[in-house]
């Protein structure tokens, strides 16, 4: 074979000693121009949705672009933003006057909270941070769960003030049912400790609790300016009852899942009719029935805070919301693992705590950020009760003389401001689930 | 057990203290726990209803109104929510990157903002950014209207033209309905067919075609012939001969009463040539409209030639001739268009913003949510499925009908209509632009007035309680027909 070769080497007039250099596909076949022939005209209909799209987009752009980008930041009311626009732009050229935002971004922020007190929300919402760091991200420092139980009582303190002492003789009661639970369980048993865990706290805060924090209030004044719950409004406002909401209604949705999946029958339909009824009615009809009718289910001459029953009511809401949605991932685990848990001798409580909730939580993550997302949104809905949250503000700043008929700008902030809440929200609720995931792909 | 009974006594215990102290606050204010106000007199108007309704009714009524407006927008909704969700769900999966990208702002963007700001935002750019109906007078007016002058959108609202339905009607209904019949049977007998021998019958062209040609071939038969009748026009105290010009120059803006409804609206548009603006009263039956003409209720009267003459021989008190002109008996199915009358515009089909910005708000809001359910649907189904149901040689339109929606319909289904009682739900945010739905209605003026405010609120989470277990069981009815069967 090598004889033939070496042969017809000879009579032909070219043989190629070495190879070309590599050389770089046709321009049609690279960068660009090849991922817009594969993305956005790979056929006729594709290049003509392009084209559709392209033309929206503009369109939007156009319509809105100027208008955004001319805004003018600096006024003291609309008349004066007209004047400014008339005078730069000349007349007939509607534009942006982004003056409201600067000029009344704390009221929509932090409502009528005194000024300068700002610092107590700030800290608070820093404290916030630190103290769900722990629960969030797995490799925060572990200590810094103290902060997330003292957090609750901190945070009330900072936001409405008065007395040290009261917060703190609130937070007695939780040391208290703590400390039954661990003391007594081997005198008692465990259903008498756990009983007596949650009576006598309950006893505690309804009689004794006043009292207590009046008397050492009286022995050591220790405390800051209070603010009343109606000066609380804006963003701070919905955060406050989007975060207590969502706080208070994770165990006791988890409870109502627990009892919903349960074989006790009284305790089974009392879930199923608790978690039914809430979710059969829309939001709005409860806050009507919390700022209408609670007064009627207590004991003549109980009036309480309107802030405080909104919180109840949107807590009780969203608990039946998660309940449906960890009641799903409960029963999506296999059999095996509730077997699993009893053949090891665990107990009820123990199996939930140690091998089924860690598995179905862990499940129904995506469910129950999708629900906080959708709590922190209805927090507008307060607006109908007559408390102020950003919509309502928006209201409230549309009718002073200054800023009468402005309305785009405030829609715009507000709902960026939540969807930068709303979104970070599922981006967070996305990459949990993705370092969760220890299934194999 | 123990358990159970600690927790019984603990729940009834509950039940009893709140029950008590229900009793104790009302009767410390006085009040009773009754339902007798529903009788009651309303006293309040409802700009929008859907069954008849005055300030005269009960709160009953009142309540039904509310409810039927509740529905109506929950049911529009609905049906503008599937659609948008389902375009959004199957484009965010397109190769086409720029309308994925779209898809996906659209989504997020809606998906992460409160519902009630979308629905204030949308209401604002009803009332703000449309024009006044003033802008559509004179020749060179600010405004016009779009669709070939049929459709009017005005900051009071989207003006469109309402159907009349004439003679004849009935014929086009009972076609339309027996075509549906012949439908029906002809994919019962395709099916069959197929069973026996496997030849496929092209079912959707038939369907097609019997959906649309015999009504079409009625409604155009019947409008060549019977809808160019004339029909004289009978008019209070007017001599014979004497023309509709003549006669309106003394009776100015008549009122009309005519059988059937259309050939007023025919007639109400031949005055408006003339400049003159016509009333129309609703009559049902040739008596009716008799003693509308004796009442001095209407001063204009059309009926076909034969009814006319009896109606002239029996009309009392007041004496009635047919003028010169006569008028078009009218097509069995006509629009009547909006016009611009004075300030505002008349006829037609008025969509309140309310409705409006509460309807596109849903729609918009829930569409997002139904995009993403959409679309993990779809992507539910694995590829294989596809590629099995190419390599049997099925064709692709057989593929998608045959085997992939059917199971992307079970991912689907479920949570959709979760999605569909939510829109349901949240309808009772109307209470931010003012439309009246059962909220606004039943559970705000009525107790408002009667100040019955545990009675009013329990009917209303009723309403809404019963609503949502209904619509939940019928997705369970749904749900267990499509399981797959398993063992």
């Amino acid at each position: 074979m090598s004889d033939t070769h070496s042969e017809s080497a000879l009579h032909t007039a070219y043989v190629r000693k070495e190879m070309l250099p590599e050389r770089d596909p046709p321009a049609s076949q690279k960068g660009a121009v090849l991922w817009m022939r594969e993305n956005l005209f790979s056929s006729i209909p594709n290049a003509i949705m392009t084209v559709v799209s392209l033309y929206v987009i503009y369109y939007i752009l156009a319509g809105i672009g100027p208008w955004m980008i001319g805004g003018i930041w600096d006024a003291e009311s609309l008349t004066e933003c007209r004047a400014i626009r008339d005078e730069l732009y000349g007349h007939g050229r509607e534009v942006a006057c982004w003056a409201v935002i600067t000029d009344r971004w704390h009221q929509l922020l932090f409502g009528f909270y005194p000024q300068d007190l700002y610092w107590r929300p700030i800290l608070t919402l820093v404290l916030f941070g630190v103290a769900v760091a722990p629960v969030l991200f797995e490799n925060a420092p572990r200590p810094l769960l103290i902060v997330t139980a003292l957090f609750p009582f901190v945070a009330y303190f900072l936001l409405w003030g008065g007395s040290v002492w009261g917060p703190a003789a609130v937070a007695v009661g939780f040391i208290l049912a703590w400390a039954i639970l661990t003391y007594t369980q081997d005198i008692l048993g465990s259903l008498a400790a756990t009983l007596a865990a949650i009576v006598v706290p309950l006893l505690y805060w309804l009689y004794l609790v006043g009292p207590v924090a009046g008397w050492l209030h009286g022995l050591a004044p220790i405390g800051i300016e209070a603010v009343g719950s109606d000066e609380i409004g804006g963003f701070l406002l919905a955060l406050v009852i989007g975060g207590t909401g969502i706080i208070l209604s994770l165990p006791i949705g988890i409870l109502l899942a627990l009892g919903r999946q349960s074989d006790l029958f009284i305790i089974n339909k009392c879930s199923v009719i608790f978690i039914e009824v809430i979710r059969g009615v829309p939001l709005i009809v409860w806050l009507f029935t919390a700022s209408l009718l609670l007064n009627y289910f207590l004991p003549p001459g109980t009036n309480f805070d309107l802030m405080l029953r909104v919180i109840i009511m949107v807590t009780l809401f969203a608990s039946a919301y998660i309940a449906e949605v960890v009641r799903g991932g409960l029963a999506a685990l296999p059999r095996g693992q509730y077997e699993g848990a009893d053949s090891l001798g665990l107990n009820y409580w123990q199996s939930m705590q140690l091998i089924v909730l860690p598995q179905a939580l862990k499940i129904s993550i995506p469910g129950i950020v999708s629900t906080f997302i959708g709590l922190f949104k209805d927090t507008t809905l307060v607006v109908f009760v007559g408390l102020s949250d950003p919509i309502g503000f928006s209201n409230l700043i549309r009718a002073t003389s200054e800023w009468n008929g402005i309305y785009w700008e405030l829609f715009i902030f507000i709902g960026i401001c939540f969807w930068i809440f709303c979104f970070s929200m599922s981006r967070y609720s996305q990459w949990l689930e993705r370092k969760l995931n220890t299934g194999h792909r | 057990m123990t358990i159970q009974v600690i927790a019984l006594i603990l729940i009834m215990g509950g039940i009893y203290w709140l029950a008590r102290n229900t009793v104790q606050n009302l009767s410390e204010l006085g009040k009773d726990f009754d339902f007798g106000f529903l009788s009651q007199r309303a006293g309040y108007d409802i700009n929008q209803r859907l069954v008849e309704y005055t300030n005269d009714s009960t709160h009953a009524r009142a309540a039904l109104v509310g409810i039927l407006n509740t529905l109506l927008v929950a049911f529009l909704g609905c049906l503008m929510a599937t659609i948008l969700g389902v375009i959004a769900g199957v484009l965010r999966l397109s190769k086409n990157w720029i309308v994925g990208r779209l898809m996906t702002v659209y989504v997020e963007g809606f998906r992460n903002v409160p519902l009630l700001l979308w629905i204030i935002a949308i209401f604002a750019v009803m009332t703000e950014a449309t024009p006044q109906p003033r802008d559509f007078r004179g020749d060179d007016p600010d405004a016009s209207m779009i669709l070939g002058e049929s459709v009017a959108i005005t900051n009071r609202g989207i003006f469109i033209p309402s159907p009349v339905w004439g003679d004849g009607a009935m014929l086009l209904v009972l076609t339309f309905v027996a075509s549906l019949v012949a439908i029906f049977l002809f994919r019962r007998f395709a099916h069959k067919r197929q069973e026996a021998t496997g030849e496929i019958l092209p079912v959707l062209w038939v369907s097609l075609g019997l959906f649309i040609v015999p009504t079409l071939l009625v409604y155009l038969a019947y409008s060549a012939t019977g809808a160019r009748d004339q029909f004289p026009v009978l008019a209070v105290g007017a001599q014979q001969g004497m023309t509709l010009e003549e006669f309106t120059d003394e009776n100015r803006n008549p009122a009309i009463c005519a059988l059937p409804r259309t050939a007023a609206v025919n007639l109400s548009t031949d005055l408006r040539a003339i400049g003159e603006r016509a009333s129309i009263v609703p009559v049902e039956t040739p008596a009716d409209l008799q003693s509308n003409i004796e009442s001095g209720e209407c001063v204009l009267a059309v009926i076909s030639p034969e009814a006319g003459e009896t109606l002239v021989a029996g009309v009392e008190g007041v004496a009635l001739a047919p003028l010169e002109d006569t008028v078009d008996r009218g097509r069995p199915l006509q629009f009547e268009r909006p016009q611009l009358a004075g300030f505002n515009f008349e006829g037609g089909l008025q969509l309140r913003n309310s409705l409006i910005a509460l309807w596109f708000a849903l729609s918009l809001y829930t569409g997002a949510f139904i995009a993403e359910i959409v679309r993990a649907g779809i992507l539910a189904v694995s590829h294989g499925q596809t590629e099995a149901a190419g390599a049997l040689g099925m064709r692709s339109n057989r593929i998608m009908n045959l085997v992939v929606l059917p199971q992307a319909l079970r991912v689907i289904i479920p949570p959709l209509i979760s999605q569909y009682l939510n829109l349901t739900k949240n309808s009772s945010l109307a209470i931010a632009v003012g439309y009246m739905d059962v909220r606004a209605t039943l559970g705000g003026i009525t107790i408002n007035q009667t100040g019955r405010e545990l009675e009013g609120m329990l009917l209303l989470g009723l309403f809404y309680l019963i609503t949502s277990l209904a619509i939940a069981g019928v997705m369970n009815i749904y749900n267990a027909s499509v399981k797959l069967k398993e063992r």
